[in-house]
Order: C-alpha cells, then sequence, then structure tokens
C-alpha cells in the first residue's frame, strides 16, 4: 500500500509510474482583510494514463489546485505558500517561468468551464489551435492546420475542414466545448485537467462531451484531472477521487470505495443529500450549516461544526489524512482525514466515540 | 416539530398526490371545482428585428402553444434544456412578460383580462423564486424592505404589521428575525434563497413558480432548500411550478412532469409514469443522460446527437426529429418531417406528442443506445 | 403563517430547518453606507483627495473671516506692489500690493461654489430626464435623448461663453445656473443606460413579481442602485466646473473684477508671465490644480467603494 500513499514533502521525486504528485500544496490569497488559505494542504497524485476526479462544492479550493498546478495563479493577490507539484520527474514549483511556458499547453493542458469566453472571438478557431501547436512544435502553419483538422474530427466535430475556418460565435456552446477539447488534445498532452467541463452545458450535451472525454481518454492514453461538483460525473467517467472540503483533501481512493463506502462524514454527506438517492416524500438528507469562514477556520477539523459525528478530538486537532482504521482488504489505497478513522489509542484527547450519525438527525430533522 | 405537521412523512403523499387530483388531463379538476392554474394555449414568441430599418423578420418561438393545469397543492416539475422555454414560461404564466396569445386563468380568473391595478392584486396569489440568489435580492435593500416590498404593494400599510410579517416569514424559512435589518451582502448562496422564499411566501400564496429555485446551489444547501420548500407546501398548500434542468431533483419534488423542447410540451405524465414508462424519445435520452453517483450503475447511455435547434427556426413536423433516435431506428419515416405530432392521451394521466409513442420501450431504447454505441466506435475510427 | 393557529410553528419549523442558525459566523452588520465607507477609507489617494477637498471647503467658509487682508483693498500706495513671498505675505503680493494669500483663500469661496452648485443643478437635472426618459420608454424617451444628442453635439465652449457674456453678467448665479444647465446631458445618459440595464435585472422582476408600481419601481429600486456611476459622474462635473470657470474667467467672460475667484486671481495675474513675479500666478493655479486633482481621487474612491460587487 505504501507506493499508493503520497510521498512526504522533501522526499525526492516519486516513482516513474507517477506521473503527477502534488505534497502538501498550499496557495493562499492575500486579500484586503486578510488571508484566505483557498488551498490549504492537498495531496494527490496521478498514475500514468489513470483519471482522478476532484470533487467539492463552491470555494473549497478545486479550481485554484487546478491552477497551482498549471502556475496560472497571479501573484499577488495569490502565492503559493508550500508544497511540492512532481510532474513527469520535475518539481513544477521549481520551474522558471520560461520553462513552465514549455510545460503549459504541451505536456499539460487544460479547458475551462465557460468555453465562450475561453476563445478568442476573432480568429478563426484553426488559427486557434494552429496557434497552440505552433508555440509548442516547430511546424509550418500549413501541417498546424492539418493537425487542427485532425484533432476537430478526432473530437467529433463534423466537417472540419469547413469548421476550420469558422469563428467562435458560430458554433453552439457544444461545438465550442468539442473545440476547446481539440485545442488541448493538439499537443498530446500527457495530462488533461478539465475543470468543470460540463457545468454550463445541457444534460444531452453533457452526455456527450464526457462519453468524448472518457473515449478520448482511453483512446490516446493521457492522464486526466477531471475537476467538477458533480459526484455523478465523478462516478462515470473516472477511476479515482478526491473529495476536497475548505481547502484540504479529506478523502482519497478508487471511485467505488469513495462512492459505495464513504468514509469522511462530509463525502457521506454530500452522497445523501443527492435527490436521487432519496426515495419521494421523505425528507433529503442535509448537511447543516455552511461551509466555514476562510478568515476564521475552525482549528480542529474543518468539518467539525458541520459534522453529525463530531467528538472529542475533532474540535481542536486536524485529523490526519491516512488508512482509515480499521482496514479491510477492500479499502486498500484508500485515504481518509477523519478522527473516527483512526486507532483510538493514537487520537489526541481522550477517546471517545459519538454515536449520533445521520440516520439519527434525519429522523431529529423529521 | 410543530402540531400541524404528521409524525410521519405519509402526510405529503395524502396532501400531495392524494385522489383529490386526477393529474395529466386538461380537464382536471379537484374536489372544490377546478384547478388551481389553467394555462390554455400559451404563446410567447419575442419578435427579431433586422436590417437598417429595424423591421420585423421574423420570430425567436419562446413558448409555443402550451397548454396544461395545475390544482391545488400539486408539484409539477418543468424540464428542458436551455432556450427550449421553461422560464418563459414561468414568467409569461405569471403575466411578467405579456402573452402573445394564450390565456393563464388563476382560480377561474384570466389574468389576461384582469386591469393593471388587479393584475398587481393578484400577484399576491401567484408568485416566484427566482434562481440567482445574488441578483434576485435589491443589494441597496435590508431584508426588512425587501420581503415587505410585496407587503406594501398589496397594501399592508402599518411598518408594525409588516415588520411583525417580515419577521415570521424569515423564521418560517429558517432565519433569525434579526436579520430584517441586514442587506443581501451579509448572507451566503443558501440564506439569500431563504429570503428570496421569504419574499414569496409573506403574501401567502397560492401558486409558486421556482424557476431554477436550487440550480445555483451546492449540493449540500441545495438539500436544505428543497427541504424547506416542500415542508413550506405541506404547511401552507402551496402549488409549485418547480422549472428545473435537473431530472433527479424534479423527480424529488414533483407529482406530475412536464418536458419541454423547443418551445413545446412533448410529453406530460405523473411522476411514476414519466420516469418507470416514458414514451417521448427526447425524453428517454434526457433521463439517460443523467450522471449517476453511484459507480455500480453502469448502464450504456443513449447519447443524442447534434445540438438543439435553435427557437427562432425550429424544424419542420416534429421539432425533436432532427436529433430523433427513434426516427432513426425506424427507418426515417416522412411523416415526422412533415407533421406535427400533438399532445395526445397516451394512457390515463400520460399525454405524449409523438407519433410513434407506442412504438417506444425500454427496450427499444437500450437496443438504440447499443446500437448507437457501435456506430459511434465505427465513425470515430474512420475519423 | 400569521395566523393563530399556526403561531407555535415557525419556532418548531425554524430550528428543525436548521438554517444556518448554530453554526452561522456573527456576521457583522453593517449599511450599504458604512460599508461604502470602509471600502473608500482603504483607498489612500481618495483620503487624502478628500481631506484636501474639505480643508479647501473650510477655507472657503472660514476662510475670508480670519484672513489677513482685505482681498480687494488695494493698499496704502507707499507700499510697493510685487512682493515675492514672505512672512507678511505667505504668498506674496500682486502688482498693486493686495495679498495673494488672500485672494487664494477668498476665490476658494465663489470657485467652489460654482463647481459645487453647478454639480448639484447638472445631478438633479440629470437624474430626472435619465429616470424620466428610463421609466417612461417610447416617445418621451426618443425625445429627452435627442435633446441630449443635440447639447452634446453644440460647441460646448463656444455656448459657455456666449452665454457667460449675455447671462453671466459677472454674477455668480447666472454662472452656476449655464454651467449647470450645460453639464446635465452626461448625467442624463448615465442615468438612463442603468436604467436599462437594470430593468432586466432579477430583483427588479422580482419586485414587479409581488405587485410593486412602475413609479416605485424606478424610483426605489432602479435609482438607489444607479446612483453610484452617477455620483462619481458628478464629481467629474464638479472638477470639470472648477476648471472652467477659471477658463472662463481668464478670458474675462466669467466673475466680474469686483469679485475673487480663482480664476479671476489667475485672470489678473496675467501681467506676472512678462514681470516675473511667478507668486502672483503660481499660487491660485495650484489651489485649482490641487483642488481638482483632489476631487477626482475622491471620484476614483467613490467608484470602487459605491460598486457593490467590490469586495469587502
Amino acid at each position: 500500500m505504501t507506493e499508493e500513499l503520497a510521498g512526504a514533502i522533501g522526499s525526492g521525486p516519486p516513482g516513474p509510474d507517477v506521473l503527477l504528485e502534488v505534497r502538501g500544496l498550499r496557495t493562499h490569497f492575500h486579500v484586503m482583510d486578510g488571508t484566505v488559505p483557498a488551498v490549504d494542504g492537498v495531496d494527490f497524485r496521478i498514475l500514468r494514463g489513470r483519471t482522478l476526479g476532484v470533487v467539492g462544492e463552491s470555494g473549497c479550493g478545486k479550481s485554484v489546485t487546478a491552477l497551482t498546478i498549471m502556475r496560472l495563479i497571479d501573484t499577488p493577490p495569490g502565492e503559493i505558500v508550500a508544497g511540492e507539484i512532481w510532474f513527469d520527474g520535475r518539481d513544477l514549483l521549481r520551474l522558471s517561468d520560461e520553462e513552465m511556458r514549455k510545460v503549459r499547453g504541451n505536456d499539460i493542458a487544460m479547458i475551462f468551464q465557460e468555453p465562450m469566453t475561453s476563445l478568442n472571438p476573432v480568429f478563426t478557431i484553426g488559427d486557434q489551435i494552429a496557434e497552440a501547436v505552433r508555440l509548442h512544435k516547430r511546424v509550418s502553419q500549413r501541417e498546424a492546420l492539418n493537425r487542427a483538422i485532425e484533432t476537430l474530427s478526432l473530437v467529433g466535430i463534423p466537417l472540419p475542414e469547413r469548421r476550420v475556418r469558422q469563428y467562435p460565435h458560430e458554433m453552439s456552446g457544444g461545438m465550442r466545448q468539442r473545440v476547446m477539447i481539440a485545442m488541448a488534445l493538439s499537443c498530446d498532452p500527457k495530462l488533461l485537467i478539465a475543470d468543470e467541463p460540463t457545468t454550463a452545458l445541457d444534460v444531452t450535451i453533457q452526455a456527450q462531451i464526457l462519453e468524448l472525454i472518457k473515449e478520448i481518454q482511453q483512446r490516446t492514453g493521457t492522464a486526466l484531472l477531471l475537476i467538477t461538483h458533480d459526484l455523478g460525473v465523478v462516478a462515470e467517467t473516472v477511476q479515482d477521487v478526491a473529495v476536497m472540503y475548505a481547502g484540504k483533501v479529506v478523502e482519497r481512493g478508487k471511485v467505488d470505495q469513495v462512492l459505495l463506502d464513504p468514509k469522511h462524514p462530509y463525502t457521506e454527506g454530500l452522497l445523501t443529500s443527492i435527490p436521487s438517492h432519496v426515495a419521494r416524500g421523505q425528507r433529503l438528507n442535509v448537511i447543516k450549516g455552511t461551509v466555514p469562514n476562510p478568515f476564521r477556520m475552525p482549528t480542529g477539523c474543518r468539518f467539525e461544526p458541520r459534522c453529525p459525528y463530531a467528538f472529542e478530538p475533532c474540535r481542536s486537532f486536524e485529523p490526519p489524512l491516512e488508512l482509515p482504521y480499521p482496514a479491510s482488504a477492500a479499502d486498500a489505497g484508500r485515504l481518509a482525514a477523519c478522527w473516527r478513522h483512526v486507532a483510538a489509542d493514537r487520537r489526541p484527547g481522550p477517546s471517545a466515540t459519538s454515536h449520533v450519525g445521520f440516520a439519527v438527525s434525519q429522523r431529529i430533522g423529521s | 416539530m410543530s402540531p400541524e405537521m404528521p409524525a410521519d412523512m405519509s402526510g405529503l403523499g395524502a396532501n400531495g398526490r392524494g385522489s383529490a387530483v386526477t393529474p395529466g388531463s386538461p380537464a382536471s379538476t379537484t374536489a372544490a371545482g377546478r384547478p388551481l392554474v389553467e394555462v390554455r394555449d400559451l404563446v410567447k414568441y419575442y419578435p427579431i428585428m433586422g436590417g437598417i430599418l429595424r423591421r420585423h423578420v421574423g420570430d425567436v418561438r419562446a413558448v409555443d402553444g402550451v397548454s396544461f393545469d395545475i390544482a391545488h397543492g400539486e408539484v409539477l416539475g418543468l424540464v428542458g434544456e436551455s432556450g427550449c422555454g421553461k422560464t418563459t414560461l414561468g414568467r409569461t404564466i405569471l403575466y411578467l412578460q405579456q402573452p402573445t396569445s394564450g390565456q393563464v386563468l388563476v382560480d377561474g380568473q384570466d389574468l389576461g383580462k384582469a386591469s393593471a391595478a388587479e393584475l398587481r392584486r393578484l400577484r399576491a396569489k401567484i408568485q416566484i423564486i427566482f434562481q440567482d440568489p445574488y441578483g434576485s435580492l435589491n443589494p441597496r435593500m435590508p431584508v426588512l424592505d425587501i420581503i415587505g416590498e410585496g407587503l406594501v404593494a398589496q397594501g399592508v400599510s402599518s411598518a408594525k404589521i409588516r415588520n411583525k410579517q417580515v419577521e415570521d416569514a424569515l423564521e418560517t424559512v429558517g432565519l433569525r428575525r434579526e436579520y430584517s435589518r441586514r442587506y443581501p451582502h451579509e448572507f451566503s448562496g443558501g440564506q439569500r434563497q431563504r429570503i428570496g422564499i421569504a419574499r414569496a411566501l409573506v403574501l401567502k400564496p397560492d401558486f409558486v413558480v421556482c424557476d431554477e429555485a436550487v440550480s445555483a446551489l451546492d449540493v449540500s444547501i441545495q438539500s436544505q432548500i428543497l427541504n424547506l420548500l416542500l415542508d413550506l407546501r405541506r404547511e401552507f398548500g402551496f402549488a409549485y411550478l418547480f422549472i428545473a434542468h435537473n431530472l433527479s431533483v424534479i423527480e424529488y419534488v414533483s407529482d406530475r412532469v412536464g418536458v419541454m423542447y423547443l418551445g413545446k410540451l412533448v410529453e406530460l405524465g405523473d411522476i411514476e409514469t414519466l420516469y418507470g414508462d416514458p414514451r417521448h424519445p427526447y425524453t428517454i435520452a434526457l433521463l439517460s443522460a443523467i450522471p449517476d453517483a453511484d459507480p455500480r450503475v453502469r448502464r450504456k447511455r443513449l447519447v443524442l446527437k447534434g445540438d438543439v435547434p435553435s427557437p427562432a427556426a425550429p424544424p419542420s413536423g416534429c421539432r425533436f426529429h432532427t436529433r430523433c433516435w427513434l426516427r432513426e431506428k425506424l427507418g426515417n419515416p416522412e411523416r415526422c418531417v412533415v407533421e406535427e405530432p400533438l399532445l395526445a392521451p397516451f394512457a390515463p394521466g400520460h399525454t405524449v406528442a409523438c407519433h410513434y409513442a407506442d412504438q417506444v420501450s425500454a427496450s427499444s431504447a437500450a437496443e438504440a443506445a447499443a446500437a448507437q454505441s457501435a456506430v459511434e466506435t465505427a465513425v470515430a475510427d474512420v475519423g | 403563517m400569521a395566523t393563530d393557529g399556526q403561531a407555535a410553528a415557525p419556532v418548531a419549523a425554524a430550528a428543525d430547518r436548521g438554517a444556518d442558525s448554530d453554526v452561522e459566523v456573527a456576521l457583522e452588520s453593517l449599511g450599504q453606507w458604512q460599508l461604502a465607507w470602509r471600502r473608500f477609507k482603504r483607498h489612500r489617494l481618495a483620503m487624502a483627495g478628500l481631506a484636501i477637498f474639505l480643508l479647501m471647503i473650510v477655507v472657503a467658509i472660514v476662510g475670508p473671516i480670519v484672513a489677513p487682508y482685505n482681498p480687494l483693498n488695494i493698499p496704502n500706495s507707499k507700499i510697493p506692489g510685487g512682493e515675492p513671498p514672505s512672512l507678511t505675505h505667505l504668498f506674496g503680493t500682486d502688482d498693486v500690493g493686495r495679498d495673494v494669500f488672500t485672494m487664494v483663500i477668498n476665490g476658494a469661496r465663489i470657485s467652489l461654489a460654482i463647481g459645487g452648485f453647478s454639480m448639484l443643478i447638472a445631478g438633479f437635472v440629470g437624474v430626472a430626464v435619465g429616470a424620466i426618459s428610463g421609466y417612461a420608454g417610447g416617445i418621451v424617451d426618443n425625445v429627452l435623448m435627442r435633446v441630449v444628442d443635440v447639447l452634446f453635439a453644440i460647441p460646448f465652449l463656444f455656448v459657455i461663453l456666449v452665454a457667460a457674456r449675455f447671462f453671466g453678467q459677472g454674477q455668480v448665479i447666472p454662472l452656476v445656473l449655464i454651467f449647470g444647465l450645460l453639464s446635465w446631458p452626461l448625467i442624463a445618459r448615465l442615468v438612463r443606460a442603468q436604467y436599462l440595464s437594470l430593468r432586466e435585472a432579477d430583483f427588479v422582476e422580482a419586485a414587479r413579481a409581488v405587485g410593486v408600481g412602475n413609479m416605485r419601481i424606478t424610483f426605489r429600486h432602479i435609482l438607489p442602485n444607479a446612483l453610484g456611476p452617477v455620483i462619481v459622474a458628478m464629481t467629474l462635473i464638479m472638477a470639470g466646473n472648477i476648471v472652467l470657470e477659471a477658463f472662463v474667467s481668464f478670458l474675462n467672460f466669467g466673475i466680474s473684477p469686483d469679485q475673487i475667484s480663482w480664476g479671476n486671481a489667475l485672470s489678473n495675474a496675467q501681467p506676472a508671465l512678462s514681470l516675473g513675479n511667478w507668486w502672483w500666478a503660481f499660487f491660485p493655479g495650484m489651489a485649482i490644480a490641487l483642488t481638482v486633482i483632489a476631487i477626482n481621487f475622491v471620484g476614483d474612491g467613490l467608484r470602487d467603494a459605491l460598486d457593490p460587487r467590490s469586495h469587502l
């Protein structure tokens, strides 16, 4: 199991099968009223050719994590305070700006949520894809355009020879998102980061795009980091998942492990508050309260104020992200940051277990 | 727990989907007489002006002949993709937008025939909850005034009575009474949505349009607001027109569901029928597209091809024929292109607008999905 | 829910709906204006501008009372004019021995009055016209906006000079009216544009949905939200009109020579160019420049402070 756990900070590059490993990442924003710890201790890894979903609600830091990996954080107000981002054997945080530019778009490509604003309205899409190609590859304009046509047909755009001469406004939202994906794929990236790629799209178009992303991932073997708030999208699209809450990864593992048998109360709360999982007429489960104020983060576990299971150590001590205890064979490789899943003798303070859970609070709630 | 609330949840079913309601048929009436809301052949076109002379060159047919009823205390869900006209429909029913033609009757009173003053008075009965918890509250007004505006407009002139009612409403939606003096920017998205709900319920309406009321919220907040909306319905007997694009949410809250495509209602039925035995190919595709958070559910998705056509130039005949998988499976019959299918009764409480509704079944959809994936792989390989 | 039978329900309901009360972070309750002030205070240049501006106003009000000399009296002819700045005459004296410091102090009154009051007139007329135009729409809107177009199209300076000569008569009040009545179209256009975008806002739709009438929507829902940009534009108009007064007076079309404004003081100082006693023109000019810059900084700060979207 140990090879599945993220290495400690300063322990050098991870093994060759690891494409991306994020260790202890902290990205803070210095604003007028103080410091917002948007990303405050994020660890995860993606093996070559695998797919990882990062889920969490708005403000949990998932998008900032992606932007930090791309080193697209504006400084100031942002600051990457600590951590390591090992990509393909190199720590991205130690690269020069020039080196990082070569990585961006070439080795790591990104798709954004809003396909409308991500494309430049005054250039044809062919020109835009060709430009992306020529930024990284020494090819002629002619070859670059051919590459654009090739990738457009790869993402299922009919008549790509005609489409390359069109402008973004001539296309629908779903088409534009396909163009974005084509552009991202044009340089054969090793890692594709998709930040809420289907949130702005309709259900039927979302289905098209998700199928496309999955299919392309399988065909090209690129690794995928999918950022979303939708557990359904995660369940259907990726192999591994990391759940983020208030700037931290609170649970990680294979999709089946995390979504079928959540160990962290937040994951459990998210899953049980989805309407499709509750019979009609029953009350939906609710995670009480709201996310913590970023200026006044709880001292212990950040989920403690909203957690139905919270007990003694949760208020004052941050739980470590580790293999949940007791672990069965099915738990291999998964991690959770919850004191309930730490052996009693390793918990700080007097040990006690709460017996109040979601099921009980639900009954009280009705 | 309030004494009025039944100890178990069965009360909800009795109130909501009881025998008093005969869903589906346009002539459905309640025991008390006629339905609460009757929508008759409602049409809303937006003119497109073009050329230098700004002449009328066409119309965006946002809503194009929609009819349905909503009974007292009933929740009618309305689904469809963006641009299908569901939001326009909600606004037009409330006469926030003047319909191009058609009728809306509330408690038998024709909103189109009401004078401006009468309409303003009637607005107390018909309310709306908006999608955007940020844009829908006036940022320069304290909560007291935001919620109290309706009371002022409805002639509650005593500030003291108003304040009391506003604070009661705040408490009902789960906020503190003291919040009435605060401004919208001091609240989170979920709290703002509660304020928007309080603004509607303070007028004691009979009918509330929820226009994507939970779509902008995070899952954990969404469930809080859904619970609140259903609680309010139980307490005050509201009827809702629940507009959403999220089919799981619609399934959870609705008694009946209408599916819209390009300005038309293509299928209408009660919840079990529509989710259990859908008959319109579009409904089936929509249902198939919902991503499920349960990784064990690995069904074959039925993916629709292409995009939604523009409502300014809808396809001839059946508006769905350009994307219809069933038509393809049936060998592209000409009828779909030429003849527009009408929303016709298919079974009791179930109306469908498809010429071939009887050929649709879960198995045919599954076959189509399988066939489609085979074709797609072939196409992709060629590409 | 106000019926007696259900009086107990809301309390229980609120508890079980479990809103955010139990874990909610204490929010400071600040009004809109308090919040704007808080944001404004963070803007250092704006705060400096405000300080200078307030100082100018104080000078304008109490200055003439405490000024060391009479600004207009030409002193005993035995005292030579054109003295450079000294302890007795901080800003020096003009060619006939009048104290320039006293002139600057006295000039503040008329210059600020013309800038300030013309701004208020422009604001009042502009907001009224813009709001009526937006509220009424149709023909009224069309007519009013064509008037605005015409006012924008005419050569502004020429009209000002002609109007100042024929109606101004060197007096303050006519000049205030002329300046004010010529600078409102900017505000009117701004208000109307704001109206058109805010008319589509959800909160306006929400107000209509609860039965609020058009009049109240215009003045209670739309106007307060349109005021931020209007206030900013008004500061620019005030600054512009202070400069304009100086310009018009410099050309001897403005304030009559028996009154003191900064423009007048500058106009009087025209011989300084040839005489070389720079202080005569420098200090009134500095007063104008400093005030205008200060007002512009204040406008900048207000722009940020009044935007409800900007962060705390």
